[in-house]
């Protein structure tokens, strides 16, 4: 069985999906979807062992061998993301149960777990296949239940957040769908370890830079990299709290993987970045992000709006360690995404506690809450220390292992705007404490206690990973590190 | 053109025109496909769609300019890139010197299936197949999320629809013959998927087809009253579950995940049966999602109707 | 050249269109047409990779002895129920933004949707007052 542990990491969740259809009640299938994750919460978990230790876990479906068949891979880099996508989701499941009480209705809890479900399933498929088809096919079943799932939230500029995405999102896989035809055109070939060995070969005609050009592009609109992020903003902010807790956390990460995936195991390090001129281009468009998106965090009186921009700002951070084109920077991005998946789902999390006690999340709303709601609002000040890169909090991690990869290479002054931009989080992150700290509370004599535990020890257990993370990096650096070396010693 | 009637017909004829183009390229199972969905289904569910919302359009384009640029610098790039290009129609192309040639050659061994498409679908890359009936099975459960299934107001307006539907007469006679043969073929195509075109996805919907084209002669209810919408909801889970149930038996029986071959004692028969099983799981989850859109569009629809119709009857009252 | 390529490129003016059109217009159904056109035309271009002149249908028989290539007709078999399943969400989303705001033109939902959040403010304002 432990040699199917790479299968059954999909496939669990994804027949947990018609299964709970037949379940129906919803609480029943609130504990089920609970118990399949926290399995492949545990899978991945061994899964990470297991390439810690021999490398690479490779898995023929169906027993055809690769090129013919579809194939599962494994290494240190998918199994990073595997272990952030399942854990971030069992941990957001156990707090949902309460919070989706409040903003959907009753009728659609089982469907809500389902497409949740559905969602996990396509994530892990994505990252777990080695099949450049496979991945647009699972790309479409975690887009479609985003789709959905955002569309739940209550106010009706959710509906049409979620047209927006989807027509995005539409566009950017069909993007990518171009750009595997592209590439299978000019090798012969779907799996990915066979693209790198073929198309070394037809590395310098014009078909294949349009077919790397067309995968970057849509991966660049579905992980909401500046300029094309303007989808992001309003699906997170409308969508049911947990929705956006969840994909806050894992959705841009898992197209980031990707970005990273076919740069570096697809095409190959060497055409990636010495044939186009990506490096410049990227970090411009990082940099510029960072300060855009953030700036525009500072205006925002709708704080799930206000984080929302955040993330694109953070997805910044990602790209231009990205674009570093260095081992060093490569484990930066890591870093970062694992540690900003831990900070953003403690947030919105939070976002979501107070969403289910006060119905709203407008700054006017969060007057005088540190005193009411103490531990709601201590989380949310922890997640935004952690933004800001405090010492002692994940963020400072990340932030600490990009300066460095950026002194490394020399590039100083880009050193020192990523720490003006880590100055703006701190303006957005004081406007939430003045206003939950500093002012009395609104005059509304409505009695406001703290949130319902079942969300409050979700949060906090991510809280605590916030803190621990930033204290205790060995494990963390050591799986990024592990992960980027092995990506740049790989390449052929 | 701002007639949206117009544009949806047009797309669908586009459609129809892009599958006779794939039976000129060889392409069969894929144009009876694009066929079955573009023309059909997806055409189908505009016009109720148009029906709802209205068939003019108000605004004319409102960004043309930057359109146009990305629209230009896509297309620049994507020509860019067809320079390059292994000629259209050629045999030493690529991608018929890699992986293909051993589907082509091997299949028969290997599968024993004469038609290539299914053995590469059902079997070489059957992951893909079940990823794809997950797709149909989310969009499903995305629409029953958005769409709110309110069988209540079905029973009220049941004369209403009775008599709408009794003027068409000849029609329902019609129908009502050809109906069966479509069901039949909607089994034949479902089975006879090894040896000529189709399988379990065509099979799927032109069942739902048929099934559609009754709803829309004989009303919402009177369908609704023989398919029960919790059993198809049922029975597009089941599907999806059959195909992962083969999947976890070859793993249970010692294989990989989907591998046919531990089915049976001989390979080539377990492939078969295989196969079989998962195109019956496509089929029933196919039929049954395509049908449960097209009750939840029309039953969206009705709701509307109704709720027009109460609001004219208090305008008349209230005077 | 022209006539080898001549092919892939009347896919990518297709497909360009279809392009255009969910851009440019702001009509949900049109975006909707349009994405269905962009995604058939894509569908195009991968069948058109894998025909060989002269060859048949891949269906193995006795008398034949080229086949087009089998791969992207699967691949396509696949992406075409994607692209349904997208539609049927999209109308579906359709129809419900169509109850919520009244219309399905871009520009008005646009409009509408400042104006909520504006009057939100407003009320705030008032209430602060």
């Amino acid at each position: 069985m432990i040699a199917h542990l790479t299968i059954l990491q999909v496939v669990i969740p994804l027949s947990a999906a018609p299964i709970c259809v037949i379940l129906k009640r919803s609480k029943l299938v609130w504990l089920f979807a609970v118990l399949v994750s926290a399995i492949t919460f545990l899978i991945s978990l061994a899964l990470l062992q297991q390439v810690l230790n021999t490398d690479v876990i490779s898995y023929q479906l169906g027993g055809w061998q690769p090129p013919w068949g579809i194939e599962y891979k494994i290494d240190k880099l998918n199994a990073l993301l595997l272990l952030i996508i399942s854990s971030i989701s069992t941990i957001v499941l156990l707090a949902s149960q309460k919070s989706i009480e409040k903003e959907i209705p009753q009728d659609k809890h089982t469907l809500f777990y389902i497409l949740y479900l559905l969602s996990l399933t396509g994530m892990l498929g994505i990252v777990a296949t080695g099949d450049a088809f496979n991945v647009f096919v699972f790309l479409e079943i975690s887009s479609l239940s985003a789709y959905a799932l955002i569309a739940l939230g209550k106010d009706r500029q959710a509906l049409w957040a979620s047209f927006q995405y989807l027509i995005l999102g539409t566009i950017g896989a069909t993007f990518i769908l171009i750009g595997v035809g592209l590439m299978y055109q000019m090798t012969g070939t779907l799996n990915m370890l066979d693209l790198a060995q073929h198309l070394p070969e037809v590395a310098q005609t014009k078909t294949v830079y349009t077919a790397y050009a067309f995968i970057v592009a849509g991966l660049c609109l579905k992980l909401a990299m500046f300029p094309l992020h303007l989808w992001l903003p309003n699906a997170y902010a409308y969508a049911p709290s947990v929705v956006t807790a969840f994909f806050a956390a894992t959705a841009t990460k898992v197209a980031i993987y990707l970005l990273i995936r076919f740069t570096f195991s697809v095409f190959g390090f060497s055409f990636s970045f010495t044939t186009i001129p990506l490096q410049t281009l990227l970090m411009a468009l990082g940099l510029a992000g960072i300060f855009i998106a953030s700036i525009s965090a500072i205006y925002q009186s709708n704080i799930k709006l206000l984080f929302a921009y955040s993330s694109i700002a953070q997805i910044g951070y990602m790209i231009v360690g990205f674009s570093l084109a260095t081992a060093a920077g490569l484990t930066a991005t890591l870093l970062h995404l694992f540690n900003h998946a831990l900070m953003k789902s403690a947030i919105f999390l939070a976002l979501g506690a107070l969403m289910y006690k006060l119905g709203s999340v407008h700054i006017d709303n969060f007057k005088g809450l540190g005193r009411k709601m103490p531990f709601t609002m201590a989380a949310i000040v922890i997640g935004g220390l952690s933004l800001i890169g405090v010492p002692l909090t994940v963020g400072f991690i990340s932030k600490w292992y990009l300066v460095k990869a950026l002194l490394a290479q020399g590039w100083w002054p880009i050193a020192v705007l990523i720490l003006l931009g880590s100055m703006l989080a701190v303006i957005y992150v004081w406007k939430i404490v003045e206003a939950a700290y500093f002012y009395p509370a609104n005059a509304a004599p409505k009695q406001i206690e703290e949130a319902p535990a079942l969300i409050l020890i979700p949060t906090w257990l991510l809280v605590l990973a916030n803190v621990y993370f930033g204290i205790d990096t060995s494990l963390t650096v050591e799986v990024s590190k592990a992960a980027a070396e092995s990506l740049f010693g790989s390449t052929p | 053109m701002k007639d949206l009637f117009a544009v949806v017909m047009l797309s669908g004829i586009y459609s129809l025109l892009s599958a006779s183009f794939f039976v000129a390229l060889d392409a069969v199972d894929v144009a009876f496909t694009e066929a079955a969905v573009g023309a059909g289904i997806s055409t189908l569910l505009m016009l109720i769609v148009i029906s709802m919302t209205g068939r003019s359009e108000n605004t004319t384009r409102h960004k043309p300019l930057p359109a146009l640029i990305v629209v230009s610098i896509t297309g620049a790039l994507l020509i860019f890139g067809t320079l390059d290009m292994p000629y259209f129609g050629i045999t030493d192309a690529p991608i018929h010197q890699h992986v293909a040639p051993r589907y082509i050659e091997e299949s028969m061994q290997e599968i024993g299936i004469p038609n290539i498409v299914t053995s590469v679908l059902a079997s070489y890359r059957a992951f893909d197949t079940l990823g794809e009936l997950v797709v149909i099975f989310t969009a499903c459960t995305g629409v029953l999320a958005l769409l709110s299934f309110n069988s209540k107001t079905n029973r009220n307006d049941k004369s209403l629809s009775v008599s709408m539907h009794k003027q068409h007469l000849v029609i329902r006679i019609v129908a009502k013959i050809l109906i069966p043969f479509i069901l039949l073929f909607a089994l034949y195509v479902q089975f006879h998927g090894d040896f000529g075109p189709g399988g379990g996805f065509q099979a799927g919907v032109i069942f739902a087809a048929a099934i559609i084209l009754y709803t829309m002669l004989f009303g919402l209810s009177a369908a609704q009253k023989a398919l029960n919408p919790s059993l198809i909801l049922l029975i597009t889970a089941l599907g999806v579950l059959l195909f992962t149930c083969v999947g976890l038996t070859s793993l249970l029986l010692g294989g990989n995940f989907l591998n046919y071959n531990v089915l049976a004692d001989l390979p080539v028969i377990g492939q078969h049966l295989g196969i079989l099983i998962i195109e019956l799981g496509v089929g029933c989850t196919v039929a049954a999602v395509m049908i449960l859109i097209f009750f939840n569009f029309a039953n969206q629809r009705e709701q509307l109707k109704q709720k027009h119709k109460q609001v004219k009857d208090s305008q008349e009252l209230s005077p | 050249m022209i006539i080898g390529l001549f092919n892939y490129w009347i896919v990518v003016i297709l497909m360009m269109s279809g392009l255009y059109i969910v851009i440019a217009h702001g009509n949900l159904i049109k975006k909707l047409v349009g994405l269905t056109i962009f995604q058939t035309s894509v569908f195009i271009f991968y069948i058109s990779i894998a025909n060989i002149e002269g060859a048949d249908a891949p269906i193995l028989a006795d008398s034949i002895n080229q086949y087009s290539n089998p791969l992207p007709h699967v691949l396509i078999l696949t992406a075409i129920v994607v692209g349904i399943a997208t539609t049927a969400l999209g109308l579906a989303l359709v129809v419900r933004i169509k109850t919520a705001y009244g219309t399905i033109e871009e520009e008005t939902i646009q409009q509408l949707d400042n104006q909520s959040s504006q009057s939100k403010q407003n009320n705030d304002a008032k209430e602060q007052a």
